[in-house]
């Protein structure tokens, strides 16, 4: 938020012009800002990782104490969490900061994106870029080249199809919740909590073993917000073990498909809050 | 009351008057609660019913009221790490702080207890009300967990404002203190018990989470208030609560006092 910004030649004067170069230039200042404090940086590094972990460890503990859960075990759950994690962390790194719209609206700081002649919402994505959630991919990284080699799953081309299919979808599945949730958040301002409820219970949601969803959270995380779709079910495809009911396995192929619904959901979102802004005032 | 005490119980009035004013975000926190709540309860009763319906002490019902309880919790308890103090002494408020006649941990703290207690009402109560009305829980018919129960949350909300304060105190040397408190949420989160309640942890596991203060926040007044633990097993809680609250206090006043020495305003 308030990281310093280093006076540096802009690359923009050396590269020929080009329409992406000015978004090249400010991501490139960010990652020079954050690696300016130092201690800062490689503490916020290692919190990454120690979130990641300990989420991972937070699983652990329940299967320490029980063998399986709704029909998984814990070799299983690695490849669903790992999946999860790691799609969510690359969202989170290239898309996390859009959540942070209340802080954008309060300071007034929106408002000059709306001066530059560039769509809005491409310019705060491109504004800033969490390199310290790499760390937190690692450990997701992990679990799910753990997860792939414990358990037996045969390498038949569609199923390797599926995992590159399924991590790609998952991306911009948890990618679009965050757009989602800044549009909604021009609305709440105060309230934006509220959002996190989806988009931080989403991605604790899509780490579950599903089938022991009551009805109601099948249908929030599995198909308005849709979570189990995007690790859970892939996984059991590749382990070839039956769905639940409402979460069948063929349903695996249609990530991409949620991922399209999702990004709708989250630009019509985003639409509705711009429109709705009337400025930061001054 | 006398004057010396007089402007941090003030303090702590404003804090619950500020936190009131923000009615949305009290239904943003709740909305979130319940949300997590409801996952909560997906996984720890399935965790108990593959046990076989019990678990280290554990069954539905006292999981409901472990979940909701915990979830009712987390707006007064401040297991994020996140203070206005921090932001303070990076911008360098803080030096008008000090110049007041009062001790900024002091006004720190008070305020903090009052937003945390202003909210217990929206945010407390109702995840409570979701756990005993939707999913049920089992709670003591014995007055005694909850008058001892009321003592323990009290000193829980007031260690967790200590706590956050001399996490903030970092910032006299560190100037930006984003990245320990982003480790402090984790590690407080965890082992306060906020997802997976201590006593499903592996023993050293447990062991490292009780030699810590974090249970003391939340973990310790949810098995006092739920009467999951005995009427002696309570009083002892209470009292480890109270030696690290003592304790929090003490390092937050010395390292105000040595940050007091190091601070560097810049500008003017």
């Amino acid at each position: 938020m308030a990281d310093p910004v280093v006076p540096t030649p802009d690359p923009a004067d050396r590269m020929p012009p080009s329409r992406l170069a000015a978004y090249g230039a400010v991501l490139a200042s960010r990652i020079r800002s954050q690696r300016s404090y130092r201690a800062n940086f490689y503490t916020d590094l290692g919190a990454s990782f120690l979130i990641g972990f300990i989420e991972l460890a937070e699983v652990w503990i329940l299967f320490h104490n029980v063998h399986a859960l709704g029909g998984l075990t814990f070799r299983n759950i690695l490849l669903v969490f790992g999946i999860a994690d790691l799609s969510f962390s690359i969202a989170q790194m290239f898309f996390g900061h859009v959540d942070r719209m209340p802080t954008f609206l309060r300071a007034g700081t929106l408002d000059v994106f709306y001066l530059r002649p560039q769509p809005v919402l491409l310019q705060v994505i491109t504004s800033e870029i969490g390199l310290r959630r790499l760390t937190r991919a690692l450990v997701g990284l992990g679990s799910l080249v753990i997860g792939l080699s414990l358990n037996e799953i045969r390498w038949t081309v569609g199923n390797i199809a599926l995992l590159a299919v399924t991590l790609v979808s998952a991306f911009l599945v948890h990618s679009a919740m965050l757009v989602w949730a800044g549009g909604v958040q021009f609305f709440l301002v105060s309230g934006a909590e509220m959002t996190n409820a989806f988009v931080y219970g989403g991605r604790y949601a899509a780490t579950q073993v599903a089938s022991v969803w009551s009805t109601p959270l099948k249908v929030l995380f599995g198909f308005i917000f849709p979570m189990a779709v995007t690790a859970y079910v892939p996984a059991l495809r590749l382990l070839g073990l039956p769905g639940p009911m409402w979460l069948p396995t063929w349903l695996a192929w249609w990530t991409p498909a949620f991922a399209v619904w999702m990004w709708a959901f989250a630009l019509w979102s985003w639409r509705q809050g711009i429109r709705h802004y009337q400025g930061g005032g001054g | 009351m006398s004057a010396r005490l007089l402007p941090y119980w003030r303090l702590l009035v404003a804090g619950v008057h500020e936190q009131s004013t923000y009615r949305l975000a009290m239904l943003g926190g709740l909305v979130a609660n319940a949300t997590f709540g409801f996952l909560k309860v997906a996984m720890l009763f399935a965790t108990v019913r593959a046990a076989g319906g019990e678990l280290r002490g554990y069954d539905i019902g006292s999981m409901s009221a472990y979940v909701w309880v915990s979830q009712g919790l987390l707006g007064s308890v401040n297991v994020a790490g996140t203070s206005d103090f921090a932001d303070r002494i990076k911008t360098g408020d803080v030096a008008v702080d000090f110049s007041r006649p009062i001790s900024p941990q002091g006004a720190v703290v008070a305020r903090e207890v009052g937003k945390a207690v202003a909210a217990l009402g929206p945010r407390g109560l109702p995840s409570i009300a979701i756990g005993a009305l939707v999913v049920g829980m089992s709670m003591p018919t014995t007055p005694w967990p909850y008058l001892l129960g009321v003592v323990s949350l009290v000193i829980g909300v007031v260690l967790s404002a200590a706590l956050v304060y001399a996490l903030a105190t970092a910032g006299f040397w560190l100037i930006e203190t984003r990245g320990i408190q982003v480790l402090y949420m984790v590690i407080s989160g965890f082992f306060t018990g906020l997802f997976v309640p201590i006593s499903l942890f592996p023993g050293w596991l447990s062991a490292i989470a009780t030699a810590t203060p974090f249970p003391s926040m939340m973990m310790y007044p949810i098995d006092v208030l739920t009467g999951r633990v005995s009427l002696t097993r309570s009083l002892v809680l209470l009292g480890i609560q109270a030696a690290w609250l003592v304790a929090t206090l003490v390092v937050g006043a010395l390292l105000t006092r040595a940050g007091r020495r190091t601070l560097e305003v810049q500008g003017g």
